[in-house]
C-alpha cells in the first residue's frame, strides 16, 4: 500500500485554500480541514495547487546525444519544472521513425520513471521529408504514438504534408509542424530585421514561418485533419491561425516560454545562448503572442527544451547549435510574462500548461481537473519567491539557459505523479520510478 | 575611448577625430626615410586571421611595426584551427602569450566580440562576416577629409552589395558621427531588410545621386550573386549600377571615386576611372597604414607620445 498524502490549505488554481488527500495515486478528497491521521502532510500554505504539467514539445536527445541528455535526466529536469507528462522529439539518432526507437523511448521513459513520456514518431523516415514514416505502425505500437513531427525540420514538400495529415485522421493523429521554409532560410542566423541588419547576421524572415503555417492551416481543412503549429514565433501567425480558428478547422499551437519573454535585441551580445530556431523576434511578436496564448489562439505553452552541450555554445554565433533549455524555468518565465502581468490566472496556466497539450496529445491520465477520483498528478508552486537562475543547479545535463543570473519569480515546490512525489521540498526524490507512463 | 574597436559605433565623434588627428600626425613620418617609431616597443600584438586578406594583414602589420611593436601573425591555414581548435582555445593560447593587442579578421559576423569577453588585450576588428570593418571606413574618412577637408555636410554615396558589405555597415556608422550625409545605393534586393532603420538615405537610382555627391564610394559585387537571384546578370548590374565614364561626368569638378578593394573591374567600375585621378584607390592603401597606427597607439596606450610631442 503506498503513502498518503494531505497537502494543507494549498490554493488550488489560486483559488480559496482546501486540503487535498492523495491516496492509492488518486486524489481522494477536497475539502476544507481534512482529517486523515495516516497521511503524511505537506505544508501547502501560500502554495499554488496545479494539475501536473504536460509538455508537448521536449528534446531528450537518447537515443544518441546521451553526453547533452537523456531520458531520465531530461525527466529529471521535467519534475523538477512541475512536469508529470512530456512528449519526447522525435529528432534522435536514429531518428524515432519506427515502432522500435519509439519503444525503446517509451521504455527508458518508464524505467527512469519521473515523469510519463509519450514518444513523438516522426513524419517522414530520417526526418528528410521524402517518405513517410510507417505512422501506423507507430500509432499500433506499445508506445500508442498520437503526435508525429519532423520537429528541427519542415514538411516542405506540400504533398507529403498532404498525405501525412490525411493518414493519421485512421488513428486521430495529429501532425506537429515545424513551420520553416527552407528557401528563404538557408543559413539563417536570427530574426531577419533591424538587429540582423545591424549585427551581419543572416536573416530568418517572418514570412518563412507565416507562409507555412498559412498553407498547412489550408491543407488541414481541405483534408479535414488536425493540424497543430510547434513553436509559434511571429505576430503574423497568430494572425493566420486566429483566422483558422475562426474557420473552424482543427488547428492548435503552441508557444515556448522563451518567445514570451525574450526578444531579438538580444542577439546584439553576439552570445549564442540566445540562438535558437525560430529565433527570437520582436518586442511586437512577444506582445502579439502573449495575447494570443491569453485569449486562447495559441492552445499551449511548450518547452521546445532543446539541451545542448557546453563547446556547441562556447563559439561564433554562426558556427553555434540553436535551441534552449526550458523545463526547469517554464513556470516562472509563464509567471513572469502572464501572470504577474494580469494576462492570465492561474485556471488560466493550468488550461495552457495542462489541459489542453494533454488533449492535444490524446492523453486522458494527464492534464485532468484537480477533483475527487482524477489521477493524483499535482504540482505545488510557490510564485512568492524571486530569486537569480543558476543552471548549476540544474537537473538537466546541459545548461544552455538563456535566463542565468536572471531574476524569476516562483519555485517548483512538490510535483506528484500518480500519488507520488518527484519533487518534495523543492528537491528531486531520490530513486523514484514509477509503473510507467499510461494514456 | 573603448578598450577595444569592434564596431564604428563604439567611437563617439571626439574619438573619431583624435584617431584621425593622430593619424595625420603619423602620416608625417611615414615621408621619412626612417619611418620606425619606438611608441610601443616591447608591446606585442597578434594578428589573427581567419579569412584570407594579405591587403588588410600587410598593412595592420606594417603598422604595427612601424610603431616597434612585436608582431606575431597567425593565419587559420596550417594552424590548429584547422585541425578544430575552438576559437576560445586560441583566444586563450593568446592570452596565455600575453598579447596586447589582438587584430581579427574572421568570416562569422561577431567573433570579434566573442574574443574580447575571453582575452585581456584590446581587439581590433579587421573585419568581422558581414558585420563591421571599422579601421576600413576609419582610413576612408581620412582619406575624404584630406582631400576634402572637413566632413560636416558633406555628401557621400555608397554604391554596391550594401546587404553584405561589413565597409558599408562601419562607413555608415562612422561617416554620421562625423557629420557627414549618406546615401546608400543598390538594387533593392541588396539592402537589409530594415536599412531604413539606419542612419542614412536609401536609393535605387544612382544617376540622381551622382550631381550631388561629393564623394562616391564603390563596393565590390561578386558576379556570383547572381546565382542567388539578387540580380539577372553581371551585365544588368553593371548597366544600372556601374561606374563608368558617363556617370562620372554627372559628379561635381571636386568629386573623388573611392574604392575599398578588392575591385572587379569592369562590374561596378571601368578601369578608366579606377585609374583615374579622381580615384583615391591606392591613396586609401597608404592610408590604411597610418591610421591603423593611431588606432594601435591610442589602443595599447603606448608609453611614449605617438610622435615624440607631449604625451
Amino acid at each position: 500500500m503506498s503513502t498518503s498524502y494531505l497537502i494543507r490549505g494549498a490554493r488550488i488554481l489560486g483559488h480559496t485554500p482546501a486540503d487535498i488527500l492523495i491516496r492509492d495515486g488518486e486524489i481522494a478528497e477536497i475539502a476544507p480541514g481534512l482529517d486523515a491521521p495516516t497521511a503524511q502532510e505537506i505544508d501547502g500554505s501560500g502554495l499554488i495547487a496545479l494539475p501536473g504539467l504536460v509538455d508537448l514539445h521536449t528534446h531528450l536527445r537518447e537515443p544518441g546525444r546521451e553526453d547533452a541528455e537523456t531520458v531520465e535526466s531530461g525527466t529529471r529536469a521535467a519534475a523538477r519544472g512541475g512536469y508529470t507528462a512530456v512528449f519526447a522529439m522525435a529528432n534522435t539518432s536514429p531518428v524515432a521513425d519506427t515502432a522500435g526507437v519509439v519503444e525503446q523511448v517509451l521504455r527508458l521513459g518508464a524505467q527512469a520513471g519521473y515523469c510519463d513520456v509519450h514518444p513523438v514518431g516522426a513524419v517522414t523516415r530520417g526526418l528528410e521529408g521524402k517518405q513517410l514514416a510507417e505512422l501506423g505502425a507507430m500509432a499500433d505500437s506499445a508506445a500508442r504514438v498520437r503526435v508525429f513531427s519532423d520537429d528541427g525540420h519542415c514538411v516542405d514538400d506540400a504533398v507529403i504534408m498532404r498525405r501525412a495529415l490525411e493518414y493519421v485522421k485512421a488513428f486521430d493523429g495529429v501532425v506537429a509542424q515545424h513551420a520553416q521554409e527552407p528557401r528563404l532560410t538557408e543559413g539563417a542566423q536570427m530574426n531577419e530585421g533591424v538587429m540582423s541588419g545591424r549585427l551581419g547576421l543572416h536573416g530568418w524572415p517572418a514570412v518563412a514561418e507565416e507562409a507555412i503555417v498559412a498553407r498547412d492551416c489550408l491543407l488541414a481543412a481541405h483534408v479535414g485533419s488536425r493540424l497543430h503549429v510547434c513553436h509559434v514565433s511571429t505576430a503574423g501567425s497568430v494572425e493566420i491561425i486566429r483566422w483558422a480558428k475562426g474557420k473552424g478547422w482543427q488547428v492548435t499551437a503552441e508557444v515556448t516560454p522563451h518567445h514570451l519573454l525574450l526578444d531579438d535585441t538580444l542577439a546584439g551580445s553576439y552570445d549564442p545562448i540566445y540562438k535558437v530556431n525560430p529565433p527570437l523576434r520582436t518586442k511586437d511578436d512577444v506582445r502579439a503572442l502573449r495575447e494570443a496564448l491569453a485569449d486562447g489562439t495559441i492552445d499551449c505553452v511548450a518547452t521546445d527544451h532543446a539541451p545542448h552541450t557546453l563547446e556547441t555554445k562556447e563559439t561564433e554565433w554562426a558556427e553555434a547549435t540553436m535551441g534552449m533549455v526550458g523545463l526547469e524555468t517554464a513556470l516562472s518565465v509563464v509567471q513572469e510574462a502572464m501572470v504577474d502581468t494580469g494576462l492570465l490566472d492561474w485556471a488560466g496556466v493550468a488550461d495552457r500548461m495542462s489541459y489542453r497539450p494533454a488533449r492535444i496529445g490524446r492523453l486522458n491520465g494527464q492534464g485532468r481537473t484537480l477533483d475527487q477520483g482524477s489521477p493524483a498528478n499535482i504540482t505545488l508552486y510557490d510564485p512568492r519567491p524571486r530569486a537569480l537562475v543558476d543552471p548549476s543547479g540544474f537537473a538537466s545535463k546541459s545548461r544552455n539557459t538563456p535566463y542565468r543570473g536572471r531574476e524569476l519569480p516562483g519555485r517548483v515546490v512538490a510535483t506528484f505523479l500518480r500519488g507520488r512525489p518527484t519533487v518534495l521540498d523543492g528537491g528531486l526524490v531520490p530513486n523514484f520510478s514509477t509503473s510507467g507512463a499510461t494514456r | 575611448m573603448n578598450r577595444h574597436l569592434i564596431s564604428a559605433a563604439d567611437l563617439s565623434k571626439d574619438d573619431a577625430l583624435l584617431i584621425l588627428d593622430t593619424a595625420e600626425e603619423l602620416a608625417q613620418v611615414s615621408g621619412r626615410s626612417i619611418k620606425k617609431l619606438p611608441t610601443l616597443r616591447g608591446r606585442t600584438v597578434v594578428n589573427l586571421f581567419f579569412e584570407d586578406s594579405t591587403r588588410t594583414r600587410i598593412s595592420f602589420e606594417a603598422a604595427a611595426k612601424r610603431l616597434s611593436a612585436d608582431v606575431i601573425n597567425f593565419s587559420a591555414k596550417g594552424s590548429s584551427v584547422s585541425k578544430g581548435e575552438s576559437l576560445k582555445d586560441t583566444a586563450l593560447t593568446l592570452e596565455a602569450m600575453g598579447a596586447d593587442g589582438v587584430v581579427i579578421r574572421h568570416g562569422a559576423s561577431g567573433a570579434p566580440h566573442r574574443l574580447s569577453g575571453w582575452v585581456q588585450g584590446s581587439v581590433v576588428n579587421a573585419g568581422d562576416g558581414t558585420h563591421e570593418h571599422p579601421t576600413q571606413a576609419l582610413l576612408d574618412a581620412f582619406t575624404m577629409r584630406r582631400r576634402l577637408g572637413n566632413l560636416d555636410g558633406r555628401k557621400v554615396t555608397i554604391v554596391g552589395d550594401i546587404l553584405h558589405s561589413r565597409v558599408a555597415r562601419s562607413n555608415v556608422l562612422l561617416l554620421h558621427t562625423l557629420g557627414a550625409e549618406v546615401t546608400l545605393v543598390a538594387p533593392p534586393t541588396l539592402f537589409p531588410v530594415a536599412v531604413d532603420s539606419w542612419p542614412c538615405d536609401v536609393s535605387y537610382d544612382l544617376d540622381a545621386e551622382l550631381p550631388k555627391s561629393d564623394v562616391v564610394m564603390m563596393l565590390r559585387v561578386q558576379a556570383e550573386r547572381m546565382n542567388a537571384a539578387y540580380f539577372p546578370t553581371a551585365r544588368e548590374y553593371s548597366r544600372r549600377y556601374g561606374l563608368d565614364g558617363r556617370r562620372v561626368d554627372m559628379l561635381p569638378e571636386h568629386a573623388i571615386v573611392m574604392h575599398p578593394g578588392p575591385m572587379v573591374r569592369g562590374m561596378e567600375i571601368t578601369p578608366e576611372i579606377a585609374d583615374s585621378p579622381r580615384s583615391t584607390i591606392v591613396e586609401q592603401v597608404a592610408n590604411g597604414v597610418t591610421t591603423r597606427m593611431a588606432v594601435l597607439y591610442l589602443l595599447l596606450g603606448g608609453s611614449e607620445s605617438a610622435i615624440g610631442g607631449t604625451e
